[in-house]
């Protein structure tokens, strides 16, 4: 489970301060597949990434499962992280090395014996179902795959919860039904918790089953996904279903199908 | 061209291979944790130390804003400190390898700031610590370019050797200032000047080979 307690951040910038998060409280049960989802600048991303603290909250508190995130000291902080995996829009491949190295490395830095690395190693790429693309290089995959060995490596410690970062937002929409689907299948098989942000209505109504609706840094609308598409209660979240709604009318009216419904 | 052309030239050319060579090993190791510190303890950075970053700046600074040719007179003494002697291919060594540093230090440090900010959260985020993200994101995501750079470096060092020439320290550069100009040598003088235009080819060219056969590795189809 993951408890977040008045959460709070502000950049500063040269002439003044930003909120990007004030007095965010969220529960996420064990188990889910959480979506948060908001407009640019809402304030999702930094809302995710304080959750391993990439970025530092400036107050309140983050609990994921026993560790109180925000009370850890940097070397606490490195071993929970382990447990935390987290996928990104742009991948962040290693370039360097290989699929295999890229997916051994988390194993390597939590110091796992070099017998145990290889077996992870390939049970992992079969389960992303890129088995057959250990020796390549990040430079010779599609996207598709890319992200496949980014959910790869994040998965290798076999963690608690995976935190998405707009992980499908670089990708077309069928390369992003095929990650969410892997994403649900991941969630079944390892019974993890994954939260994901997205602008992507799609994402959400495909995996998700619980959600959380961001404006302005604060959360304005939690709960099913189902209520959300039915009865959708903020403005951000009104304004989301009112962009779907508008385009099924419009594509009704062209079909000449409206009076069937 | 008289007959001694050919020796002076070798000893002159073994002579400077030996200068640029051991300077470019000294100067690539400090430059190398000088650009890593700059990188590592910015602001933000991987071991965030504003402080010594201020420090490590100011220093690398001063020495850079130094003609070269006065670096190496005030590095006399500690060249006589090394090897005990001021004169000589192993005495400019010394002043090279700390000339040349700093120049390398920024280079090493522009050359890294290039890796993308994701890979080395993504580091992280696995609860990578700071020496495995240098030495296993930074460093290897950032080797091409570093390639490139360090080649920049060693030409310049290669060039360096030649000023150094002019004050005792042998070599190609002390060849064409001894005969070349100072005895009206031409046919010495003339060849010199190929001979380094040659060897800078070379290193140019190397350089180039070394990074091109990493990318290539990087993205060699299967």
């Amino acid at each position: 489970m993951i408890v977040i307690r008045d959460l709070c951040k502000s950049y500063a910038t040269t002439s003044s301060t930003v909120t990007a998060l004030s007095d965010v409280n969220l529960t996420i049960e064990k188990g889910d597949i959480f979506g948060i989802i908001g407009f640019s600048g809402a304030g999702k991303s930094t809302l995710i990434r304080c959750l391993n603290r990439l970025e530092e909250p400036d107050s309140g508190s983050i609990r994921i499962g026993d560790h109180v995130i925000t009370d850890l000291n940097e070397k606490e902080l490195r071993l929970a992280r382990r447990k935390i995996g987290m996928i990104f829009q742009q991948f962040n491949l290693l370039d360097a090395k290989t699929v295999w190295h890229n997916v051994a490395f988390p194993l390597q830095v939590a110091g796992h014996p070099k017998p145990y690395i290889r077996d992870r190693v390939a049970e992992i790429l079969e389960l992303v179902q890129l088995g057959d693309k250990a020796g390549a290089y990040p430079s010779q995959l599609s996207g598709g795959q890319k992200q496949r060995v980014g959910i790869a490596r994040a998965l290798a410690n076999e963690p608690d919860v995976l935190l998405s970062d707009e992980a499908t937002s670089a990708l077309d929409p069928q390369t992003t039904y095929s990650i969410l689907e892997l994403l649900q299948d991941i969630n079944r098989k390892l019974k993890l918790t994954i939260v994901l942000i997205t602008h992507e209505l799609d994402v959400l109504s495909h995996i998700c089953r619980n959600m959380a609706v961001i404006e302005g840094g604060t959360i304005v609308e939690t709960g099913s996904v189902d209520q959300f598409f039915l009865n959708p209660q903020s403005d951000t979240a009104r304004r989301f279903v009112g962009i779907v709604d508008r385009y099924r009318n419009r594509s009704y009216r062209l079909e000449g199908a409206g009076a069937g419904i | 061209m008289r007959d001694d052309l050919i020796d002076l030239l070798w000893e002159g050319l073994q002579q400077t291979l030996y200068m640029v060579f051991w300077s470019s090993i000294f100067a690539l190791a400090l430059g190398l944790a000088l650009g890593v510190a700059l990188v590592v303890t910015e602001k933000g950075g991987v071991l965030p130390a504003p402080k010594l970053n201020k420090l490590i700046s100011l220093l690398i600074n001063s020495v850079r804003s130094l003609p070269f040719i006065i670096l190496i007179v005030l590095l006399l003494p500690l060249a006589r400190f090394v090897v005990g002697t001021t004169l000589g291919p192993t005495a400019a060594i010394v002043s090279l390898s700390i000339g040349a540093a700093p120049f390398l230090g920024r280079i090493i440090e522009n050359t890294l700031k290039e890796v993308a900010e994701g890979k080395i959260e993504a580091a992280k985020a696995v609860g990578a610590t700071p020496m495995t993200i240098i030495f296993r994101v930074l460093i290897p995501e950032a080797l091409p370019a570093l390639v490139r750079s360090i080649t920049i470096a060693i030409i310049a060092i290669t060039e360096f050797t030649a000023v150094a020439g002019a004050i005792g320290a042998g070599g190609l550069g002390s060849l064409a200032i001894r005969f070349g100009y100072q005895r009206f040598r031409e046919d010495i003088m003339l060849a010199t000047v190929l001979v380094i235009i040659a060897l800078v080819q070379a290193i140019q060219w190397s350089g180039d080979g070394v990074a091109r056969a990493i990318l290539r590795r990087r993205t060699k189809a299967e």
